[in-house]
């Protein structure tokens, strides 16, 4: 982990309500696809934690969408203005588990980090196949920034004006040897009952710190406590506990 | 001494800055950020006889300057504590840390304390009394002079370190409860633990936190733990450790003004992980600003 200071270089919207940061600063904390920032907001307590779609050595970009008073503030500030942010945070996913062709499944903002994700896997010469579910057609973001990657797309939509209708579990391609996901909690049970294969889920929590240091985002795991900020947000299929 | 040291009963610190239980877990996620070393000591996450895994989530709630916490005491238990992490901290920390424990009956924080009691690596047991008393209806021990006294006197029985009791302050009279604990042996008194609080989600016209309710800290409760750590150090004679809202080396210096002799910070750390050592290196200066030569000095300048 470290706190850096990054500069804003665009915020733009990708949708009515979802908004693409592009931010200029340390990137070095970061190792993996899949770990998260916490940004502080002037006149707010707590910290936000977003995830990290993907980042280089100059910079990083998140996507967020607008929910509350902390999104709102983001959404409404201007390149040049600067943040604080906590970065390299959580575990991320690992890509040293998945076999040669790996499925990405994302939900709505759960889209995000798998961006990143893909474009590592693609870097490890592996197929991938990516299925981003929204809930109408005017959420659809991303779709062809993945494909620009070279993965396979599908998207689906739960009104059904766009890709195919229903949810990602209704649009599981048949063949794959692992899965990666990220989205709301009830998509994430259906993963979990719609696979066959093992993967990884990425979770949210309310945090107090992000950073391990105040047990406020704890759960239960077949291998014992985990706090979603440290040894998450991304667990193992076989070590998650569905509360029912 | 240095003009930042202190001494609290009867072992030096280099300064009185002091991270909180609860904030700081057991250190080392910290020391990965600076040398810990720079502290007076730390409070370390609050530990029980047996491993908890504490109340379900959501267990965070933000408020306007502060936050709502429901963890409920997660921790491995004591023996664990003492296998796993306390080796762990003793290569990062080097100096003697404050053992926070918790207990849901006498027995329960007599048999905690005695088993820290034999580590040198403890300098003082901080004994959280905010707890409930299952023998007792679910009360918690610190709203009942009789019962926070009892508990003081069982701990007392089984160590020969200094014993700190960490005092809640949702009570009427938070002054009877010091005076208790002190008249039972107690070394010191800390306070304040979290006052308790609530927050409704208007989405879910729920209770953000599971649990409903959970204890409010951070910058909002400084005026109500200066209020009460002035009190206690007026009308007790051992050494009190102010906290509640500690944010800066001007709060550090009001708290040691009001009668303070050392100061925990807690919620600062989980919004800038840097803030104690932010707090100690600023320190000197603030000092220099109020003409201040040595902070021993000052403590309890308000009458
Ligand atoms: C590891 C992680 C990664 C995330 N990644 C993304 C992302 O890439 N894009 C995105 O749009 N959102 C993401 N979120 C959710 C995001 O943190 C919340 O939407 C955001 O904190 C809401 O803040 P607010 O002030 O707008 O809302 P408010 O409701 O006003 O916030 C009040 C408090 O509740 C907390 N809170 C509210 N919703 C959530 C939530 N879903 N999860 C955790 N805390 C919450 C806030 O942090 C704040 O402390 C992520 C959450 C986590 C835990
Ligand atoms: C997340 C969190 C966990 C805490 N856990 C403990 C604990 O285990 N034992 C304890 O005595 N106090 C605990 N506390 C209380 C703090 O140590 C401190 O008394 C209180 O938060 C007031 O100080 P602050 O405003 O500087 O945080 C906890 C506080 C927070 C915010
Ligand atoms: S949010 Fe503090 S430990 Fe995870």
């Amino acid at each position: 982990m470290k706190q850096c200071i990054f500069t804003i270089e665009k915020n733009i919207a990708l949708t009515e309500s979802v908004f693409e940061m592009r931010l200029l600063g340390d990137t070095s904390a970061f190792s993996r696809p899949g770990q998260f920032l916490n940004i502080r907001l002037e006149g707010l307590f707590l910290r936000r934690p977003i995830s990290v779609c993907d980042y280089d050595e100059n910079g990083l970009t998140i996507v967020y969408k607008v929910v509350g008073m902390g999104t709102a503030q983001l959404s409404r500030m201007h390149p040049g203005e600067t943040l604080d942010l906590l970065t390299g945070l959580g575990n991320g996913y690992d890509t040293a588990k998945c076999g040669d062709h790996a499925l990405l499944l994302g939900g709505g903002v759960g889209v995000p980090p798998l961006y990143g994700l893909c474009k590592t896997l693609i870097a490890e010469g592996k197929q991938v196949s990516v299925v981003l579910g929204f809930n109408t057609k005017e959420e659809v973001f991303y779709e062809n920034e993945f494909r620009a990657l070279g993965a396979d797309v599908t998207v689906t939509t739960v009104d059904g004006l766009y890709g195919i209708k229903g949810f990602v579990t209704d649009a599981l391609p048949e063949r794959y040897d692992y899965f990666f996901t990220c989205g709301p909690e009830p998509m994430l049970k259906a993963v979990d009952k719609a696979t066959a294969t093992s993967g990884q889920f990425s979770f949210e929590e309310r945090m107090g710190c992000g950073f391990g240091a105040c047990m406020g985002c704890s759960c239960k795991t077949v291998t014992g406590f985990k706090r979603i900020c440290k040894d998450g947000p991304v667990l193992e299929k076989e070590e998650i506990l569905w509360e029912s | 001494m240095g003009k930042l040291s202190v001494e609290l009963c009867g072992i030096p610190l280099d300064n009185p800055i002091i991270p909180a239980s609860g904030t700081f877990g057991y250190g080392y996620e910290f020391a990965e950020l600076y040398d810990i070393n720079c502290l007076g000591t730390f409070s370390f996450k609050g530990t029980t006889l047996h491993p908890r895994f504490g109340n379900p989530t959501p267990r965070i709630a933000e408020c306007t300057a502060g936050m709502i916490n429901a963890v409920g005491l997660q921790n491995p238990g004591v023996d664990a504590v003492i296998a796993e992490e306390l080796p762990k901290l003793a290569k990062v920390f080097h100096k003697p840390v404050m053992a926070n424990v918790s207990g849901f009956s006498v027995e329960e924080y007599a048999e905690t304390c005695k088993k820290l009691d034999e580590l040198s690596q403890v300098g003082w047991l901080e004994v959280n009394v905010s707890c409930p008393n299952v023998h007792g209806g679910g009360m918690s021990f610190g709203v009942d002079p009789v019962a926070a006294a009892s508990v003081v006197k069982a701990v007392k029985a089984v160590t020969t370190k200094p014993v700190i009791v960490k005092l809640s302050p949702n009570v009427t009279d938070i002054v009877a409860i010091a005076k208790a604990c002190e008249d039972a042996g107690a070394d010191g008194i800390s306070l304040i633990n979290t006052l308790l609080g609530m927050r409704i989600d208007l989405r879910t016209r729920k209770p953000i936190i599971a649990n409903k309710m959970g204890g409010f800290s951070g910058p909002a409760i400084f005026p109500v733990a200066l209020r009460m750590v002035y009190q206690v150090a007026h009308a007790v004679s051992i050494p009190v450790i102010g906290m509640g809202g500690v944010q800066s080396s001007e709060d550090v210096i009001e708290m040691m003004l009001a009668g303070a002799t050392a100061v925990e910070v807690g919620t600062a750390n989980l919004i800038d992980p840097f803030a104690c050592k932010k707090i100690i290196d600023d320190l000197p200066r603030v000092m220099q600003r109020y003409h201040i030569a040595s902070l021993a000095d000052i403590i309890k300048g308000v009458d």
